[in-house]
């Protein structure tokens, strides 16, 4: 609650910024640009007209993914299908720093393996719909079992933020998590929070900003496969995937799915799906929405 | 890491497109333009980076995925989780564990335990409800005499001065404004009390552990344990307990936990409970004794409706849903601490004023439908003693009576209104004086309760108490419900099902109930 009383409406600023895209037509990506894909994202349900970025919501169940999900959006929230699936999804709004951010919440997974239809639609809402940030939520009390998914979100993109909550019950428990040595670790933002108090909330807001608009850059660490036989395949592999894509940025992630064999990524190439996933297009796609 | 080896291992094999890449031979990579070239040779290989196509990485996937070796998923998984262990091993430090008591692990030994798991069930629910129905006596009781004696009298003297026609009057305060206040006098105490304390058994972790409790039985009747779930949800709304099926994945045990969630006993139906318990079996006992004994009533009348959903699923999984029950893991999330502002801000917010607000939007086009039907004459007689006597022989054959049917024919929109909606029609057609002056004191105990006068005025017995604790925990979802199952299973069929079979099985019980009742009560 404290969180949302912070939020400011300064709409106007945010409107620039994209004009400022559109007009100079320039594909590479700016700054502050948005990076995520508009036009991906229609598909997947979300429709970014009103919204300058997407943040995704990821994380294991029972993290407290929804408890941060309400306090960032309060009443500005619905809940509806995913397109084609069962599976619900919640989706809402805020307004910080000016931005209009729109959340949608992930389905609870432990993995991005996409061996279950949960998987599957947060692997590819991350990989397809490109969101301009990615928090994952992860339990501090049982660190190791969460970094598993927060590793595979980290071979997908950069832009991520890990919000390291229950951090009271890990106290209980007798844990200290040192969140910035995992910061320094992940090479990405690591805010450590205690959702049902609303604590730290504020500073998980700042670094999704700050991710969204492009003031802090993630260096994400990338699991190391310790095989020469692996390395060889996928550097190989890597090398066509960029010859054919290009832009793609995770060329690696997409080369290692392909030698496990990963059926929707097979599809995506064969579809020419994967050479949508470029940088810039965020702008890009972008039409004023319809007055209504 | 260990344990994630064992199963992964599996994986290839259930993967489709494995099998796949293994039945190739390595064979050298074809490209298009006619040229071949060799694996080995990655200078070539960026010479023709501009000629590679899709079609040549999927190929060229294919024999290097057989290069790497059947266990490749595993390995990956394997490095995965070596790394995530290693930096997690960097970022946490434990304190001494000594002792090593896990609270936690000790709590959940007790609660789940095939010993003491049923008992500590029950005794929570038991609990729950005392506390609701000492509770809830004082505040009904100030609000019904603030509602209802001081205030309506008022409102009827300002209608005299303002000249309202008597018609007006009628509609407006005897009718909407009446049941509205009765609702509100009825329902906000005690769901202002349940619901804060059921918010937090649900926020303490306890839930789950129920589901955890209840999920062997589940699976003998051949429902899925996640019913469990549902049901729970159910005790809340029962809409939104059809909605949470959703976490069912097959068809058939969705179905099940669809038809049977109306036996979970809901938000509106739970005063309903609450007061007749109360009233009629509450009154039984000496004084000290009657909130206990209310409660316990409460309690029986609960668990016999997750009785009827395992009767009923294991009937409906033997016979027109046939099948085995499938597996799943349910996590069991650790113990946090209740927020207790949080909680009874949330609900008091989400549920009891959402409810309430429900209760009053349905209630107030009720009382005036009610005062309407009421005092609408056709042929000497209002339109509700029509209604009243044509239902009233099957009323009294189930053990209730006319007032009652029409009541719940009224009250389809939501259950919430079943109770105002008696005492307004029992009020109306009995034509008892001194309506305005008391008549919602609901929770009062003493014999001389106004409530009690006008249940007598209209012929009550505990019969008729009972059974309608019994028919308002077996009839047919509030329309709401029954829109939700349609939306859900987009079946006319199976929702026309959910809606007449507990119907039906309302009628049974208390048909059976009144007649062995009235069979002692001649032998004795």
């Amino acid at each position: 609650m404290e969180a949302k009383e912070k939020i400011m409406n300064q709409g106007k600023e945010s409107r620039e910024v994209k004009d400022r895209g559109q007009d100079s037509g320039i594909p590479a990506p700016c700054e502050t640009c948005p990076v995520h894909h508009a036009a991906n994202l229609k598909k997947l349900g979300v429709d970014m007209a009103d919204w300058d970025f997407v943040v995704a919501l990821a994380g294991n169940p029972n993290t407290g993914k929804s408890t941060v999900f309400n306090a960032l959006t309060g009443l500005r929230q619905h809940t509806g299908n995913w397109p084609g699936k069962t599976v619900t999804r919640a989706e809402g709004g805020m307004e910080y720093g000016g931005y209009r951010f729109k959340l949608v919440d992930l389905p609870g997974t432990y993995s991005l393996l996409a061996t279950s239809l949960d998987e599957e639609i947060a692997r590819d809402f991350i990989l397809f719909g490109r969101p301009d940030v990615t928090v994952v939520m992860v339990d501090a009390t049982r660190l190791e079992r969460n970094l598993n998914l927060v590793l595979q979100v980290l071979e997908i993109t950069n832009r991520v933020v890990v919000c390291l909550n229950l951090m009271d019950e890990a106290e209980r428990h007798g844990l200290t998590v040192d969140h910035r040595r995992l910061a320094r670790d992940l090479g990405v933002p690591v805010v450590p929070t205690v959702a049902r108090y609303d604590k730290g909330l504020d500073d998980l807001l700042d670094a999704i900003h700050d991710v969204a608009t492009g003031q802090a850059v993630g260096k994400p660490y990338h699991v190391q496969y310790d095989q020469p036989q692996v390395d060889r395949a996928v550097s190989r592999l890597e090398q066509r995937v960029q010859a054919v894509f290009p832009d793609v940025p995770n060329a690696k992630w997409v080369a290692l799915r392909l030698l496990d064999g990963d059926e929707r990524i097979i599809e995506a190439i064969e579809e020419g799906e994967l050479g949508d996933l470029q940088y810039g297009d965020g702008m890009r796609v972008e039409e004023p929405a319809p007055a209504s | 890491m260990v344990m994630a080896c064992g199963w992964r291992s599996l994986l290839p094999l259930l993967d489709p497109s494995f099998g796949v890449g293994r039945g190739l031979r390595h064979q050298p990579i074809p490209v298009q333009n006619g040229r071949l070239h060799n694996l080995d040779d990655e200078e070539r290989m960026d010479m023709t980076d501009k000629e590679v196509s899709k079609e040549d990485i999927i190929e060229e996937a294919r024999s290097l995925r057989w290069e790497v070796g059947g266990d490749f998923h595993e390995k990956i998984v394997e490095s995965i989780y070596a790394d995530a262990a290693r930096i997690a091993d960097r970022a946490v430090t434990r304190e001494d564990e000594q002792g090593g008591f896990d609270f936690d692990r000790f709590i959940d030994q007790v609660v789940t335990s095939k010993v003491w798991g049923f008992p500590i069930m029950l005794l929570m629910l038991t609990l729950v409800f005392w506390l609701t129905i000492s509770g809830a006596n004082v505040p009904s009781r100030l609000l019904s005499s603030l509602l209802l004696d001081t205030v309506h009298p008022l409102l009827k003297q300002a209608s005299d001065m303002v000249g309202l026609p008597g018609w007006l009057d009628g509609v407006l305060i005897d009718g909407g404004y009446l049941a509205t206040a009765w609702v509100i006098s009825v329902m906000l105490p005690p769901m202002a009390i349940f619901f804060p304390l059921f918010t937090l058994l649900e926020d303490f972790g306890y839930l789950p552990r129920v589901a955890f409790n209840l999920d062997n039985l589940f699976r003998k009747a051949g429902a899925h344990g996640k019913q469990a779930l549902s049901m729970t949800m159910g005790f809340g709304c029962n809409a939104a307990g059809v909605v949470s099926t959703r976490i069912i994945d097959s068809p058939r045990e969705r179905l099940i936990a669809i038809i049977t969630n109306n036996f979970a006993l809901c938000n509106g139906r739970w005063p309903t409970q609450i007061l007749i318990a109360t009233l009629f079996v509450g009154s039984l006992v000496p004084g000290y004794l009657a909130g206990l004994i209310s409660a316990l009533a409460v309690v029986g009348i609960a668990l016999l409706g997750v009785l009827l959903t395992f009767a009923v699923s294991w009937a409906l999984s033997h016979s027109v849903l046939k099948g085995e029950p499938s597996t799943f893991s349910l996590e069991l999330p650790p113990y946090r601490p209740p927020r207790v502002l949080q909680t009874l801000y949330t609900s008091l917010i989400d549920r009891t004023l959402i409810v309430l607000w429900r209760a009053v939007v349905f209630a107030l086009p009720a009382g005036i439908v009610i005062w309407v039907i009421a005092n609408l004459n056709v042929a000497g007689t209002s339109i509700a003693e029509h209604l009243i006597q044509f239902l009233n022989p099957l009323g009294v054959l189930i053990g209730l009576n006319g007032v009652i049917l029409v009541a719940y024919i009224v009250a389809i929109p939501a259950n919430e209104i079943v109770i105002p909606t008696v005492l307004m029609l029992t009020v109306m057609t009995t034509g008892l004086s001194g309506v305005g002056e008391g008549a919602g004191v609901m929770f009062e105990l003493e014999s001389a309760s106004k409530t009690m006068e006008i249940f007598r005025a209209g012929g009550w017995t505990l019969l008729t108490g009972v059974n309608l604790m019994l028919f308002s925990l077996i009839h047919n979802p509030c329309s709401t419900t029954i829109y939700t199952i349609y939306k859900e299973t987009r079946s006319a069929k199976w929702t026309a099902v959910a809606a007449l079979l507990p119907l039906g099985m309302g009628f049974v019980v208390t048909l059976l109930v009144a007649q062995i009742w009235r069979l002692v009560r001649g032998l004795l």
